[in-house]
């Protein structure tokens, strides 16, 4: 196959475990998260990386003055870290979302949620991935 | 004209608390993936997803190459008044979708 000796399929299927730490400086400006606060719910266990049920819950009273204004999912040993960013606001109820997300092998799954007054909050969950988010399925 | 699902609970209570799930069709390349030639396929991603409740904007997302083909998402809301739930989404090549749901709220 042409392009497949330029990237070889053995550098992809186990992508090293990036920095993350600037993305978090990047996204929290600098300001030192906090941890706790942060419910994630995520299989310890996923079979299949390329879809992987996550939801993550924050624990805010979502009033004007103090609410979630929004969640951040980074993957540290994705190609591309930065998985979702969800914005919300006291009209959101709950801090609360559920999606699936895709994960290229087993690593932390990071959340930083970002509360009003420019607070945060960060949490980290392993996940156990057997088989990786496929980088190039036609290899 | 991308294609979507939308749904929101058949009626709810005043000031309560509901979730609004999305459902995208989208493969979402990752521009890792190679065609039978050996070609790249260009990334693209649904990047922006809003939704509006009677046209105030109540949740966006911005997503990346990390999320699951077909993306779906759940996202909560305080229901205030019927209305209809619109969300809007667009990819990085501009192909913009969208899909609404009316949302009937029935006095506490």
């Amino acid at each position: 196959m042409a392009g497949a000796a330029a990237w070889p399929a053995s550098g992809q299927r186990f992508q090293p475990a990036q920095d993350i730490r600037p993305l978090i400086a990047r996204i929290t400006g600098g300001v030192e998260p906090q941890a706790g606060g942060i419910d994630v719910e995520l299989p310890q266990i996923a079979e299949n990386g390329n879809s992987v049920p996550m939801r993550v819950r924050v624990a805010s009273p979502m009033t004007a003055q103090d609410h979630v204004a929004a969640i951040h999912i980074l993957a540290e040993r994705n190609p591309r870290p930065r998985v979702a960013s969800f914005h919300l606001s006291p009209a959101s109820g709950r801090a609360e979302v559920s999606t699936r997300v895709r994960l290229a092998g087993t690593q932390p799954v990071t959340v930083i949620a970002e509360l009003s007054g420019r607070r945060f909050r960060i949490s980290k969950t392993e996940v156990l991935v057997t088989s990786a988010a496929c980088l190039d399925e036609s290899l | 004209m991308m294609l979507g699902r939308l749904q929101v609970p058949p009626s709810v209570k005043k000031g309560e608390v509901f979730e609004v799930r999305v459902l995208v069709q989208h493969p979402m390349e990752t521009g890792f993936r190679r065609d039978v030639n050996g070609g790249q396929i260009p990334v693209n991603v649904v990047d922006k997803l809003s939704a509006r409740i009677g046209g105030r904007e109540v949740f966006r997302a911005e997503l990346g190459t990390g999320i699951a083909a077909n993306p779906y998402i759940v996202f909560t809301a305080v229901a205030d008044a019927s209305g209809t739930v619109e969300v809007e989404w667009s990819d990085d090549r501009g192909e913009r979708g969208k899909a609404s749901a009316v949302l009937t709220v029935i006095p506490a």
